[in-house]
């Protein structure tokens, strides 16, 4: 067995979400290889070699991947998977625009958003917003893989020297071109990587009073986070939202404040080690995944948390 | 330009998913179904284009067996023009309903195929990127904002640090997002005119498609419950609770 994993990263930094995927990798079992593909990004594979347990990076550093749309990463991955019994990216948004065009282009099936791996071939999958786990069987030759980080550890960042290899290959197809990017606030403490997550619902009523939820995190070093009907109704941007189809996390302790716990919110957080709800209404789902519940006037109860830590 | 919308019939989202006994899968039987909402919001959007005279024709498209019609009869009285249903009781796979959807673009040519990011039932998120992949279009996922100008189209995408901007060429295949409009309530006479709207349907062994399995779901289990928890009085409590009895602050 061989394995590839697809390395994110922003040109001069490896996203964390790498790391938990390689640990997927590693109970997969096998040679594991890394793809760094960017533009002048040589920093980002050298970080890569540092990585315990990697035999190669390979390295594609070309302009035509430097925002890393699908259409010109895809046609490199496929000129490079058929080497490998595994191809691996994290669930992240780039994972998950990625790989799938990849795959499809194989001929194969992708398994999306892995949590366990059974055997080389069996994995474990949430489906219904994780109201259930399937246990999958995959037949292709190639396994194109997902992962979901909170599922797997991260892998030690250092200890490994592996050989970087530079590599040619891709088509600049031109079929799609980068305008900008807008990161909402770049001080904020990282939602997936957060020990301590602060979450606000509809109950905020708007997003002013969202400060008071980032006067507690700040407190408690925490990240801040929503609901989706929060983002829908403008309170916080949308990369605050925890769910479903938002970020799935898993933090140390989760606070849900004003947060009613609709099915697709609950499938977000609620492998979060403690859980605790802050909410007015006593009979809101949320209280059924809390460890610790609150039934309280969250404009009451936030200030006086706040006075208190 | 005409539009293919790719909608699919998903257990209602407000229905906690119930795991069968024999871990054969999730207990459909009875229970009430809808349009993926994501799928809706894909639809909503096609449906502005052609209100803003950018398409003239409005296609929805589905895969399933009889009571899909049901769905895209929804997608008719919301305003699609035609219906087109491709006739199967079997499940199909992303990589499979890509085919039959790339199958049905070669026949119909559309300018634009559009579809929610992913399916609330499998949360494959897959779909629309392998359609992508074969039709060889360009591509961009998780929209929450769409421009149409000409041969291009300028998206706004939701990724995990924020927004990005992305143009892509046309013809393209993109994945909608929640935050990108607000699909219209169907009416009572919208829904009397969408019985009378033309709706195709197509036998899926006509299309002569690999549609074969790929996987092989051996289990379905409902995930370990969390312990119950407990209602604490006062925010003094609960401030004492997390630092000495779950220790998680200081």
């Amino acid at each position: 067995m061989s394995n590839l994993v697809i390395v994110e990263h922003d040109n001069s930094e490896i996203a964390a979400a790498t790391l938990h995927t390689v640990t997927a990798a590693q109970q997969i079992g096998g040679d594991i290889d890394l793809l760094v593909a960017g533009e002048n990004c040589q920093s980002v594979a050298d970080a890569a070699a540092q990585i315990t347990g990697i035999s190669t990076v390979k390295i594609a550093d070309n302009a035509m991947f430097a925002h890393h749309q699908a259409e010109n990463l895809a046609t490199l991955i496929v000129e490079h998977a058929k080497d490998y019994s595994h191809v691996l990216v994290a669930a992240t948004t780039f994972g998950k625009n990625l790989l799938p065009r990849a795959a499809a282009l194989l001929d194969v099936a992708q398994i999306s958003e892995i949590v366990e791996v059974k055997s080389a071939d069996t994995f474990v999958r949430p489906i219904y917003a994780g109201n259930a786990l399937a246990t999958v069987q995959s037949s292709d030759s190639i396994k194109m893989i997902t992962v979901r980080i909170i599922s797997f550890e991260a892998a030690a960042e250092s200890g490994g020297s592996a050989t970087i290899e530079a590599i040619s290959g891709g088509v600049d197809t031109g079929l799609s071109s980068w305008v900008s990017q807008a990161v909402s606030s770049g001080d904020r403490v990282e939602l997936t990587s957060a020990k301590i997550v602060v979450s606000g619902g509809r109950g905020m009523q708007n997003g002013d009073n969202f400060a008071m939820l980032q006067s507690v995190a700040d407190k408690l070093g925490a990240a801040v986070g929503a609901s989706r009907a929060a983002v829908d109704s403008g309170f916080v941007p949308n990369d605050y939202q925890v769910g479903q189809t938002g970020k799935v996390i898993a933090p140390d302790l989760y606070i849900a404040v004003g947060i009613s716990g609709a099915i697709q919110h609950l499938a977000g957080m609620k492998e979060s080690k403690v859980i605790v709800a802050i909410n007015n209404d006593s009979e809101a789902p949320i209280f059924q995944v809390a460890d610790y519940g609150l039934v309280a006037d969250l404009f009451e109860a936030i200030p006086e948390l706040d006075a208190a830590l | 330009m005409k539009i293919l919308v790719c909608v699919k019939r998903v257990l209602d989202p407000q229905v906690k998913a119930r795991v069968k006994a024999d871990g054969s899968g999730v207990d459909l039987a009875n229970a009430k179904m809808t349009m993926n909402p994501f799928d809706e919001n894909a639809l909503e959007e096609a449906l502005r284009l052609r209100e803003a005279g950018s398409a003239d024709e409005l296609i929805v498209i589905s895969i399933g067996g009889g009571k899909t019609e049901e769905t895209l009869r929804h997608g008719l009285a919301m305003g699609a023009d035609r219906a087109i249903q491709v006739v199967t009781d079997e499940v199909l796979e992303p990589l499979a309903i890509a085919k039959v959807l790339k199958a049905i673009v070669d026949q119909e040519a559309p300018g634009l195929v559009l579809a929610g990011k992913q399916a609330i039932d499998d949360d494959s998120n897959q779909t629309v990127q392998m359609l992508s992949a074969l039709l060889g279009w360009s591509q961009s996922t998780f929209i929450s904002d769409f421009k149409l100008d000409g041969d291009s189209a300028t998206t706004v995408r939701e990724v995990d640090a924020g927004l990005e901007t992305l143009t892509v060429k046309m013809p393209a295949v993109i994945s909608v997002d929640l935050r990108l409009n607000e699909p219209r309530y169907v009416k009572l006479p919208d829904v009397m005119k969408a019985k009378r709207k033309p709706m195709d349907k197509i036998e899926l062994e006509s299309l002569g498609l690999d549609t074969a399995p790929r996987l092989t779901t051996l289990e379905v289990v409902e995930p370990e419950a969390r312990a119950a928890g407990v209602i604490v009085n006062s925010v003094a409590e609960l401030v004492e609770k997390l630092r000495n009895e779950a220790k998680v602050i200081s």
